[in-house]
Parts: structure tokens; C-alpha cells; sequence
């Protein structure tokens, strides 16, 4: 009861952060203009301000930290490690690397081309790590799978990096990729992503009870009724579908994956059922509001990777240090 | 019977197996290149060939084979010692964001100061160490428990990353690139007065480590087994942590940070040999020789271009530990 009553109220924050994040900006528009531009009825700059720059911003901010928290907190519990994030899955090293190839190989130079890149890099590494640790048995081994995942994402790292520092003018190019933004000028972008990311969603809700019973181990879960390969098959297809999404459209930004889960399991307790649609409505909230302090305060400056993280990893180290006994999975 | 007997072989043929390939690597590389004969190489090393092929032998090859060795050597030890402290194998040094710190340090020396050569390795060490420090102290709390600890180093390692990326993006192309070099890792242009300074320190980490390598497989099976069985548990801990910071911060400061060996060598070595006994050795062994390798290889692969070790290194590991992965499947 106290959960719902709370979840309803960080609900309303997100709305509230949604709002503050088309309402305010760089340039200063009257709330009246933002609504009229939105119900869609005028021409001025202000209008242009608000449907190709605010909203795109708003909506992929919401996109984005969704899909990341969720495939974080998945990734957890099928690898049954906190210490994963949806990076381990090597999707943003499968992305990065696809970029790089675009960009070299094949003359990428704007958002639009990245997007394709690094969707089609994600979901092929993803694939891959999966194939690697499920292989023999059918059933994942955790351990092996986040071995793999950590190796293939070394691996496609490493040749990015090795490309582009023999290219720097693509060095140039992806120094700002992975530096990820929301800086998202047109709502193309959202579009490609928001079935994959609703698809990923629902997949992932309905794998909760699934995920509790298989967070006791497989043998557990198994003797408990749960369909092991099964829930471990999907829960894969949410995250690569998830974290592909997300960082196809805002680049790689990894650390809110790891530790929003954290921050919902300490708010709610081990149930996946609370988990997940906390960690779903607070992930967003953190993205939007780092966005907007790095719009308003230092406008065009701070990329909402680093204030996520200015402002993430202090309330990490603090819970951590405030709750000596909680915190394992 | 028979089971223990072949892992019992196996752990012998490993602990042999490693430093011959070390040494036929080492010995292949120094012959390499303008290519020579061993004879030579031999000859060179006692002093008694022409002067050109001395000093291309003795000051150019060997320095770097030999930091190769010993940069390996202690990075693959501090991985094992961390990934024991914290058991798991995402608790390396580079997890925990050391590596990230000398990299911050490095890149403020060169994009704000416009640092040259010295005050890189300097600030590589300054970023390695205080990260460290911070990190311990935040996670001081009654004692250090590993969970904590961990999870409070990636919290520090992603301030230190929006660091970097803030000042990356920021700077000129230029320092950037420069930046981007380092820390990929190189032991380019290594010589015998970049080297001594970080030989001493990694010696003395090593045999310490060897020291608490007893101590450190008692931690394994818990604070309260360990102290019960005399081992006193956060002094352990804390010289334990020591010592692979300091092996991270020597390597750091001498070749940039290569990543991945400190992760990838226990993992290698653990699968080679399952061995509870020779675990530090045997992963300080496989990191020298993973090193070597992709020293050698980064340097032949691709003429004309000398690509940094760090680099190759992810790639040979990664590979190699996937491959690994892939056979330990298949036999289930």
C-alpha cells in the first residue's frame, strides 16, 4: 500500500519534470505560447522552439531513462550480479563500434545515419554475448554470461578505438557520440525507437514474477514452476530490445542503468513486481531533471551524462554508506 | 582419483607451460624487427656483438619486452588480488575506477596545464593513488565490507568519467587525441630510465603479494571464517588493497592505462589451471605473457601502423577469454 501511494506520487513528479522540461529552456516562452505550439496552432519561433527542440528533448529524455533503468534492473537479476549494467550486455560497445564502422567505412555524419549504426551494432552484440552464454545447456550460466559479455564488449571496444585513433577526424566525430546527449532536434528519432522500447516495457512487466522466483537461483525457480530458459530468453530480448533503443537515440549512457535499480530495491525491498515500475518512473525522473540543470545553468556546456552522474553517484555513495546491511541483490 | 591426478597435471604443465612461453615470446621479440638471428640476440645480450646490433638489442628491444613482462606481471597480480577481496569478477582495478582517476589527473595536466611527458606520468600516479584513497575512505564504515566498497568505486569512477568526458569534449581536437593515446596504453618508445623508477616498487608489490597470498585465499571464505582461523581481517584487507594500488599506479604511470589485463589474466588462469595455491602467481604469469603478446602483435600486425598495446591487448584477451568460455560450454 505504502509503495503504490508512493509510486502515484513519483508518477506525478515525472509529469511535473516532463512539464518543467517543455516549460523551460534557454529561452524564456510564455507558458501560453508552449501550450498553443503544442495543441498546434501557430507559425513564430517560439513554436519551432518548442516542437523541434523541446519536445523531441522531453520525449527521448523519457524513452531513453526508462529503457535504461529497466534493462539495467533486468540485467541484474538475470546475471545475478549488482554490479552489471546494461553496458555489460556489450550493447554500447556494440553500438560504438557500429558507429565507428559508419562513420569510416561508410561516410555517417549526422544523428539520423548514427541512429541505424548503432541500433544494428547493439542488437548484433547482444546477440552474440547471448549465444555465447547460453550455449551448451540452453539454460544461461550468469557467470559466463557476464564474462562474455564483458570480453565482446573489450573486444569491440578496443577496435573502435583502435580505428578511430588511426582516423582522428572520426576520433572528432565519436568524442561527441559517446559523450551521449538528449540534444535531439527532430521527432524521426523518437519515432524509430518508441515500438522496440514499449515492446521491451511490456515484456519486461510481464516477466516480473517470473524474475522473483528465478532471483532464488535457477534450480529454485525451476522446482518452483518457472520456465528457467524461458524468462532468461526474454528477459535478453527486453534488454537488447531496451538498451539498443535507448542507446541508438542519446548515446551510450550507462552508470543510471546500475544505479537506479539500486535505488528502487532500497526503496521497496526485493520484490521485482515494485522494482521494476519504480525503477521504470525513476529513471526518467533523473534523466529530465540532469537535462534541464545542464540546459538552464550552463547552457550548451554539460552534457546530461555528466550531471546524471554529478549528480547520481553522490546519492549512490551516501545510501550506500547510510545502509551498511542492504544493497545485495 | 584419476580426476585429481589430471588437474594435479595440468596445474604442473601450467605453472611450467607459462614462463617457457614467456620467455620463447620474449626471445622471439627481441629477434624480431629488423630481424636477427638468436645467435645474435645471444651475442648481444653478453656484449660481444657489433655495436648497431647492441644497442638496437639492449636499449631498445629489451626495455621494452622487460616492461611488458613486469607491467603484466603486476597488473595480472592486482586483478587477482582484487577480484579475490571483492569475489567477483567484475572487481578489478579498472571496474573500480583507478585507472580513471589517472586518467582524469592526465587529462587535466594536458588540456588545462598543457603538460609534457613528466607531468603525465606524474599526474597518472597522483590520479591512480588519490582515487584509491578517496574511494577507501568513502567506504569506511566500521570496517571495509567488499560490496560497499565496490559499488562506491563505480560510483567515483562515473564522476571521474563525466570528468573526462566533460573536459573531451571540451578540448581541441589536438589535446584530445593526445589524451586519447594515453589512455589507450603504449609501451612505445620505452627505455631503461622510464622503466627503473616503477621496477622497484612492482618488485617489492609482487613478493608482498606473494606474502598474502595465503591470507588472501582465507578472506575468500568470509570475514568471520578468516578471523576465525587467525587471520586478522581488515589489516589483510587494507594491505591487500595496497598492494594492488600500488601495482595499478606503477603500470599506470610507466604505460598509460591498460585496461583489461588486471580483469581478463585471473580468468584466463583460472580456467587454464584450477589451482587454489599457485591463483596469484599463475595470474601474474598470464598477464606478462598476455602483454607480451599484444605488444608484439601491435607492433607486426599492422605496418606501418604502431597501434597502442592497450588496444590489441582488449582484443587478444577478449577473444581469448571468449574462446575459453565457448570450450567450457561446449564440455557441459
Amino acid at each position: 500500500m505504502r509503495h503504490s501511494v508512493g509510486l502515484l506520487l513519483m508518477c506525478l513528479v515525472l509529469l511535473l519534470m516532463m512539464a518543467m522540461s517543455l516549460f523551460i529552456g534557454a529561452k524564456a516562452i510564455p507558458a501560453v505560447r508552449v501550450w498553443q505550439a503544442l495543441s498546434g496552432g501557430c507559425g513564430s519561433a517560439d513554436c519551432v522552439i518548442v516542437l523541434d527542440a523541446r519536445l523531441p528533448r522531453t520525449l527521448s529524455g523519457l524513452l531513453a531513462g526508462l529503457a535504461l533503468g529497466l534493462s539495467g534492473a533486468l540485467m541484474q537479476t538475470l546475471t545475478r550480479n549488482p554490479l552489471a549494467d546494461p553496458g555489460i550486455l556489450g550493447v554500447n560497445a556494440g553500438a560504438g563500434f557500429a558507429v565507428v564502422i559508419g562513420i569510416t567505412f561508410f561516410g555517417a555524419a549526422a544523428i539520423d545515419s548514427y541512429l541505424w549504426f548503432a541500433f544494428a551494432g547493439a542488437l548484433a552484440a547482444a546477440l552474440l554475448v547471448a549465444l555465447i552464454g547460453a550455449l551448451g545447456g540452453g539454460r544461461l550460466n550468469p557467470v559466463r554470461l557476464t564474462l562474455a559479455g564483458v570480453a565482446l564488449g573489450a573486444v569491440l571496444d578496443g577496435m573502435a578505438s583502435g580505428i578511430s585513433l588511426l582516423h582522428p577526424l572520426v576520433y572528432d566525430q565519436l568524442r561527441f557520440w559517446q559523450a551521449g546527449s538528449l540534444d535531439i532536434r527532430s521527432l524521426a528519432a523518437v519515432k524509430v525507437v518508441i515500438w522496440p522500447i514499449v515492446l521491451g516495457t511490456a515484456l519486461t512487466l510481464w516477466l516480473t514474477g517470473a524474475l522473483n522466483a528465478l532471483s532464488m537461483g535457477s534450480e529454485l525457480a525451476s522446482a518452483l514452476g518457472t520456465r528457467v530458459g524461458l524468462t532468461q530468453l526474454a528477459g535478453l530480448t527486453a534488454i537488447t530490445l531496451l538498451c539498443g533503443s535507448a542507446t541508438a537515440l542519446v548515446g551510450p549512457i550507462a552508470f543510471i542503468g546500475l544505479m537506479m535499480p539500486h535505488i528502487a530495491r532500497w526503496i521497496t525491498g526485493p520484490d521485482q513486481r515494485w522494482i521494476m515500475p519504480w525503477t521504470l518512473v525513476l529513471t526518467p525522473v533523473l534523466l529530465l531533471g540532469s537535462d534541464m540543470i545542464g540546459r538552464v545553468i550552463v547552457p550548451g556546456e554539460l552534457r546530461v551524462s555528466v550531471i546524471t552522474a554529478l549528480v547520481g553517484a553522490p546519492v549512490l555513495i551516501a545510501l550506500v554508506r547510510r545502509h551498511p546491511t542492504l544493497g545485495r541483490l | 582419483m584419476n580426476r585429481f591426478a589430471s588437474a594435479r597435471a595440468r596445474q604442473t604443465i601450467t605453472a611450467v607451460g607459462l614462463p617457457l612461453a614467456c620467455l620463447a615470446l620474449a626471445l622471439y621479440s627481441l629477434c624480431a624487427g629488423s630481424t636477427l638471428g638468436i645467435g645474435q640476440a645471444f651475442d648481444a645480450l653478453r656484449g660481444t656483438a657489433p655495436h648497431n646490433i647492441y644497442v638496437m638489442v639492449t636499449q631498445w628491444r629489451l626495455p621494452r619486452v622487460a616492461t611488458a613482462l613486469l607491467l603484466g606481471a603486476g597488473l595480472g597480480a592486482s586483478g587477482a588480488i582484487f577480484q579475490s577481496l571483492m569475489r567477483n569478477p567484475l572487481g578489478s582495478p579498472d571496474i573500480m575506477g583507478f585507472n580513471t582517476g589517472a586518467h582524469s589527473a592526465v587529462l587535466i595536466a594536458i588540456v588545462l596545464f598543457g603538460g609534457g611527458p613528466t607531468a603525465i606520468v606524474g599526474a597518472a600516479l597522483a590520479g591512480v593513488i588519490l582515487s584509491a584513497v578517496v574511494v577507501y575512505l568513502l567506504a569506511w564504515h566500521n570496517g571495509i565490507q567488499p560490496f560497499r566498497l565496490i559499488i562506491i568505486g563505480i560510483a567515483i569512477r562515473a564522476l571521474l568519467v563525466s570528468l573526462n568526458t566533460w573536459l573531451v569534449v571540451g578540448a581541441s581536437l589536438e589535446s584530445a587525441l593526445t589524451a586519447g593515446l594515453w589512455s589507450a596504453g603504449s609501451l612505445n618508445g620505452m627505455t631503461w630510465a622510464k622503466i627503473v623508477p616503477v621496477t622497484l616498487p612492482i618488485t617489492i608489490a609482487l613478493i608482498l603479494a606473494l606474502a598474502l597470498s595465503r591470507r588472501m585465499r582465507l578472506l575468500e571464505m568470509g570475514d568471520d571464517a578468516a578471523c576465525a582461523l587467525g587471520v586478522p581481517v581488515e589489516t589483510s584487507r587494507l594491505l591487500l588493497i595496497l598492494t594492488g594500488v600500488i601495482l595499478t599506479a606503477a603500470a599506470t604511470a610507466a604505460a598509460g592505462p591498460i585496461s583489461f589485463i588486471a580483469l581478463v589474466a585471473p580468468q584466463i588462469s583460472r580456467r587454464l589451471a584450477s589451482s587454489q595455491t599457485l591463483a596469484l602467481p599463475l595470474a601474474a604469469l598470464t598477464g606478462a605473457l598476455l602483454l607480451l603478446a599484444a605488444d608484439v602483435a601491435a607492433q607486426r600486425l599492422f605496418i606501418p601502423y604502431q597501434l597502442p598495446v592497450g588496444v590489441v591487448t582488449v582484443c587478444i584477451g577478449g577473444i581469448y577469454l571468449i574462446g575459453l568460455l565457448l570450450r567450457e560450454s561446449r564440455k557441459k
